[in-house]
């Protein structure tokens, strides 16, 4: 693993891949869009009126899809009532969700993470608890949520706030946990205090592993906003995913899995960013 | 030696089944270096984690100033064997850090100044700004020496604070730290396994038996004169008479005295020697 390749090899390939997908996937598409025979007859038959007139719908060419992503990004925020609004609009809804629960959980389980951290009895007191409710999907959560909750918006933060409260917990606590006897030393033998110790020397000792916690939580947050819109509707990517379904613009759905995936990634780029400020090397 | 700094009053300290030392009586008077040295295993590092107030002994006490210690206190200043410089801090801060806890009133400009001071001391001011990964070990250690001196210690307690080091760093380090603790006349102790260190530093070296169940065998009183350097060191005389003996409890005694308390062994005044006074008189003589 010690060979370097240069920048430029890697994009070049990633672009000839691209290339090659992209217009495989359009020249067989248009190869078999072409015919119209595809059409099961039993589906045909279900389909009734719509078949005879050709209603099938065809998996959008790249073409296609370039075309609807041009039209969609020309206008990401228009707002035509409920059922109608710019796609930027949508993905502002669920980054305010995902903020949200993301913002409530990283202000319980980093403080909490720091008691468990700092205490070996509450440690093992909290952690069957934690290990029990750990894997639970956090989609489980959503009849309790909108049963007590009774706002299916706020449900969603809710969920956000659940799934992303366990891997700050844990490393919160690990990262204490672990933190250098000898600097714990040196701090009381300077006779430096409680909370001068926690905020001066296991903060920033802790702080890597508590920001690599953050970054797995809002991924996972970002993973799950998408299915929890789509429960509880109204507005979000996820619901505008289902939407565009009951619609049959698949074009619109490929849109939305790639915007998903970008947002995605600027959210882990972003606190990869406050990692490497952090961040402290022996 | 009527009314000693530090007086150590017969700890002991032993896990399940297994006793490292025991009734273990030393003194440290003001302005004196007491350097304890004996192979690994003897319980020495465990000394100064009490005597810091790290660690507690099972029994026995540790009396400075009039007052048995109950916990750590900025009065005893420990430098550490691996430096245990905050890597997130530079060497500035990491030394402001400590003069913030001596100094809590200070303002930012003032503990800055201050910790530059220090820096300055064991000239290292051009690296005030760089972080503990880009400082070579020696120079880490120096921080460690400065944020320990920093605090105006009453006594400075070190453990084996050089060992890491590469042979050339250490003697520069050995010469600044003899310097240092002799223009301020600090009180100090310090662990170590180094016999040339030992001669160089300390006022009296107290020679401790293997472990388990180590004890002090012997008091070695260093009658060399200061201001001593690596480069007079030894040529003085005495000296290697002194060396010999030290090395010599070291490579045997304090293996075959290891376990044994001999007939009316008193822990609280073991033997003392001054083998460079002895040989330097024998030197008259002839």
């Amino acid at each position: 693993m010690g060979r370097t390749v240069p920048a430029w090899q890697s994009a070049l390939l990633s672009a000839l891949i691209l290339v090659i997908f992209l217009g495989g996937w359009e020249i067989l598409g248009r190869q078999g869009g072409g015919g119209g025979a595809a059409l099961d007859p039993e589906y045909a038959a279900l389909l009734g009126q719509a078949a005879q007139t050709g209603g099938q719908t065809p998996f959008p060419l790249p073409s296609e899809i370039a075309a609807r992503l041009w039209e969609l990004l020309r206008d990401p925020f228009y707002v035509r009532g409920t059922n109608d609004q710019g796609i930027g609009v949508q993905i502002a809804y669920s980054l305010i969700r995902v903020g949200a629960g993301f913002g409530l959980a990283a202000l319980v389980a980093i403080p909490l993470g720091f008691l468990i951290g700092m205490s070996p009895l509450l440690s093992g007191a909290l952690n069957p608890f934690i290990q029990v409710l750990r894997p639970v999907s956090p989609l489980a959560w959503m009849p309790l949520a909108l049963f007590t909750i009774k706002d299916s918006s706020i449900s969603a933060i809710f969920v956000i706030f659940i799934c992303s409260v366990w891997p700050m917990l844990l490393n919160t606590a690990f990262g204490v946990a672990s933190v250098r006897r000898e600097w714990l030393n040196v701090a009381r033998t300077l006779e430096a205090g409680t909370l001068k110790t926690a905020f001066r020397v296991i903060l920033p000792a802790a702080a890597p592993t508590i920001l690599t916690g953050m970054r797995i939580s809002i991924g996972i947050a970002w993973l799950v906003i998408v299915a929890a819109e789509m429960l509880v509707g109204g507005t979000g990517i996820g619901y505008w995913v289902w939407n565009q379904w009951n619609n049959l613009s698949l074009a619109d759905i490929v849109i939305a899995i790639l915007m998903i995936g970008i947002v995605g990634l600027l959210l882990d780029r972003l606190l990869g960013m406050v990692a490497k400020v952090v961040s402290w090397q022996e | 030696m009527s009314h000693p700094y530090v007086s150590v009053e017969g700890i002991s300290r032993a896990y399940p089944g297994h006793t490292v030392f025991r009734d273990l009586w030393f003194g440290v008077a003001r302005g004196e270096f007491v350097c304890l040295v004996g192979h690994s295993g003897c319980g020495k590092t465990t000394v100064l984690n009490i005597l810091a107030g790290l660690d507690a002994p099972n029994s026995g006490g540790v009396i400075v100033d009039g007052q048995e210690i109950s916990g750590p206190s900025l009065d005893r200043a420990v430098i550490f064997q691996g430096h245990a410089l905050m890597p997130w801090m530079t060497a500035e801060q990491n030394v402001a850090f400590a003069l913030s806890c001596r100094h809590p009133k200070w303002g930012k400009a003032e503990l800055r100044e201050a910790a530059r001071a220090a820096l300055a001391k064991v000239g290292l001011a051009e690296a005030a700004t760089r972080k503990p990964s880009q400082l070579s070990g020696g120079m880490k250690q120096r921080v460690g020496i400065a944020r320990a001196l920093a605090l105006n210690p009453k006594m400075l307690l070190m453990d084996e604070p050089f060992s890491a080091l590469d042979a050339l760093t250490r003697g520069a380090l050995q010469d600044e730290v003899s310097r240092l603790v002799t223009e301020a006349n600090q009180t100090a102790f310090m662990i170590t396994h180094d016999v040339d260190e030992a001669i160089l530093l300390a006022d009296r070296i107290l020679l401790m038996t293997n472990g388990p169940d180590a004890r002090c065998a012997e008091v070695v009183i260093n009658t060399l004169p200061r201001p001593r350097n690596r480069a007079n060191l030894h040529k003085m005389p005495g000296y290697h008479a002194l060396r010999d003996h030290t090395l010599e409890f070291l490579l045997t005694r304090s293996r075959t005295l290891a376990g044994t308390r001999p007939e009316g062994w008193d822990p609280k005044s073991p033997p003392r020697v001054a083998p460079a006074a002895t040989a330097d008189k024998a030197a008259e003589l002839v």
